[in-house]
């Protein structure tokens, strides 16, 4: 039923999500304390830089992001500085970009988690001799994992749904940078409507079961 | 001995005091919401940054102008007006969490004696959203008692509870002033829980020292009492002398007299504390016998101060060494003519024994 083309992009839009996620969990979480318990002036401007992909055109965001890393960019100048070449076109670059892009989506969840939580467990934790680093991950982290679960899969469903910012940075290399929404792209360009059918079919699936798997993994309070 | 300068000004709010308090006992930090009392056991604990304050505790710095030692550092327990256990671990892991991390060595006091002492044996396995408001903060307690702290504070632990949940949890509070070394700073609103606990009474007033001293002394204290208005009243310390079988009562023996009770089955000798509030007590130049007060004792008028109700005195008597504070009308002070140095007799009503 799947071509060898479909199954390519599909395994390459997984390896995406995967990696992307769990990069963004392991940077959107030490932002996302930070925002939860600052009181620095800095927190508006930040939190805004955070949210800007929401309401920003995919487009926009590729396009700053082809011209930084792009080999007249300061992040391509770096990147060629190390030998590493420029990133525009390769899968790297597609990592990047999609880090940017789904940032807000794993860090706002975690926010809200560390917010709910409040001081309270930490100070316990505190008077119970636990360091810092040991309260953040003994009670911080598994009294906000609800947060966390919430992260990942917004995160994950979110990277794999993204098209504009794949377009503008990644272009349309096969088993490269075609994921599955550029390809459904293609299909319907060349009016192959039957593979976009398919595609289409298993990413509607897809994003429904994981936004219902976390809604009954994750019941609000409320329901008590 | 404890000794503690924290000045801190927050806009409507200003803490300011210097404090030493004995290092064993009970100290009960007492005052009504907003006079600071917490905001300095906070400051004691480390929870609160005072900067430019200064902390000794049992002759270790814990704060001074150079020294900060964060909260996981300083050798205390803390229970918290709401019992905070971590929803996410049972009873035994609360328990455990805080033992932990402290250095084997360094552990005086056993899991199976805190669990003992608060009498949480049958809850180990449970987790806390299935525990009573009263059973979670005696695991709250138990935790903090596993840390093996060299003094323990708590913050309103019982403020939280119903009238039946700290009926339950005071037993256990007495038991931990009874049987361990541990020194305890107790921060109350509730007169008659720092009446049952405390050794020692800090009253606190817009976060300033009031009145500071040992209980009975400080409550005697005519100035502490106006401020009590319903609530003055004074503590004793006695031993049960004799039982009255035929009437169910029990005579307290302290030094200078005694004072008859309710038999509620306490053994002769047993050390026990009664609470006389100055309402209950009204003076009598001769000692009547046709009426139904048990309690009739002489004692010296010291010393007459007005209490905030114009129509109302406050009369410090010495009971043979025992303080009593009676309150009676500014009229009847007058029509008796009551001044320092008089012989007169305590008329008490009641006598409630509260430890």
């Amino acid at each position: 039923m799947l071509s060898d083309a479909n199954l390519a992009a599909i395994l390459l839009t997984l390896k995406l999500a995967t990696l992307v996620t769990v990069i963004l969990l392991l940077v959107g979480t030490p932002i996302a304390w930070w925002l939860a318990r600052t009181r620095s002036w800095w927190k508006g401007p930040i939190s805004a830089v955070v949210a800007l992909p929401i309401v920003l055109p995919p487009s926009v965001l590729g396009f700053y992001l082809l011209v930084a890393m792009g080999p007249n960019g300061p992040v391509g100048r770096l990147t060629q500085a190390l030998g590493l070449g420029t990133l525009p076109f390769t899968f790297a670059g597609l990592v990047v970009a999609s880090v940017f892009y789904s940032l807000p989506f794993v860090v706002q969840p975690i926010q809200n988690a560390f917010e709910a939580m409040g001081e309270r467990p930490l100070e316990v934790a505190a008077t119970l001799r636990a360091g810092p680093l040991d309260r953040f991950f003994t009670v911080a982290v598994p009294l906000s994992s609800p947060g966390f679960l919430t992260a990942g899969v917004l995160g994950f469903a979110h990277t794999v749904g993204e098209f504009g910012v794949v377009l503008m940075i990644g272009g349309n290399i096969p088993g490269v940078t075609r994921v599955v929404s550029v390809q459904i792209y293609d299909y319907v360009e060349a009016f192959e409507y039957a593979d976009a059918h398919i595609l289409s079919g298993i990413m509607l699936a897809f994003s429904f079961t994981v936004l219902l798997a976390m809604y009954l993994l994750n019941p609000t309070r409320t329901h008590k | 001995m404890i000794r503690a300068r924290f000045e801190l000004a927050f806009p409507g709010f200003a803490l300011d005091v210097d404090l030493d308090l004995p290092g064993r006992g009970v100290v009960a930090l007492f005052g009504h919401s907003g006079s600071g009392k917490t905001t300095l056991l906070r400051a004691i604990a480390g929870l609160e940054k005072v900067p430019g304050g200064f902390l000794e505790v049992n002759g270790a710095v814990w704060q001074d102008a150079t020294t900060f030692l964060p909260v996981h550092k300083r050798p205390l327990g803390f229970v918290f007006q709401e019992a905070s256990l971590f929803p996410h671990l049972s009873v035994r892991a609360n328990l455990a969490y805080g033992m932990r991390r402290v250095p084997a060595a360094r552990r005086k006091v056993s899991l199976a004696h805190a669990v003992e002492l608060l009498g949480i044996g049958p809850l180990l396995d449970r987790m806390p959203g299935h525990l009573s408001g009263g059973e979670r903060q005696r695991v709250a307690i138990a935790r903090a008692l596993a840390v093996s702290p060299a003094i323990l504070l708590m913050d309103e632990p019982l403020a939280a509870l119903d009238l039946a949940r700290k009926q339950e949890i005071l037993p256990y509070l007495e038991r931990l002033h009874e049987e361990l070394e541990i020194p305890l700073v107790y921060v109350s609103h509730a007169p008659d829980e720092v009446a049952r606990l405390a050794d020692t009474l800090v009253a606190m007033e817009r976060g300033r020292v009031v009145a500071q001293g040992p209980l009975s002394e400080t409550l005697a204290r005519l100035d502490l009492p106006i401020r009590l208005g319903e609530d003055a009243g004074v503590v004793l310390e006695g031993e049960i002398a004799e039982l009255d079988a035929d009437w169910h009562l029990a005579r307290v023996a302290f030094p200078g007299g005694g004072l008859w009770v309710r038999d509620s089955g306490l053994a002769v000798g047993r050390h026990v504390r009664v609470r006389v509030l100055a309402r209950d007590i009204s003076i009598a130049l001769t000692p009547l016998a046709d009426n139904s007060i048990l309690n009739v004792i002489p004692a010296t008028v010291e010393q007459l101060a007005d209490e905030t109700h114009p129509a109302l005195a406050l009369v410090k008597l010495d009971a043979g060494g025992a303080p009593l504070v009676a309150r009676i009308t500014r009229r009847s002070a007058a029509k008796l003519q009551l001044q320092p140095g008089m012989k007169v007799w305590a008329q008490i009503k009641a006598v409630a024994v509260v430890g």
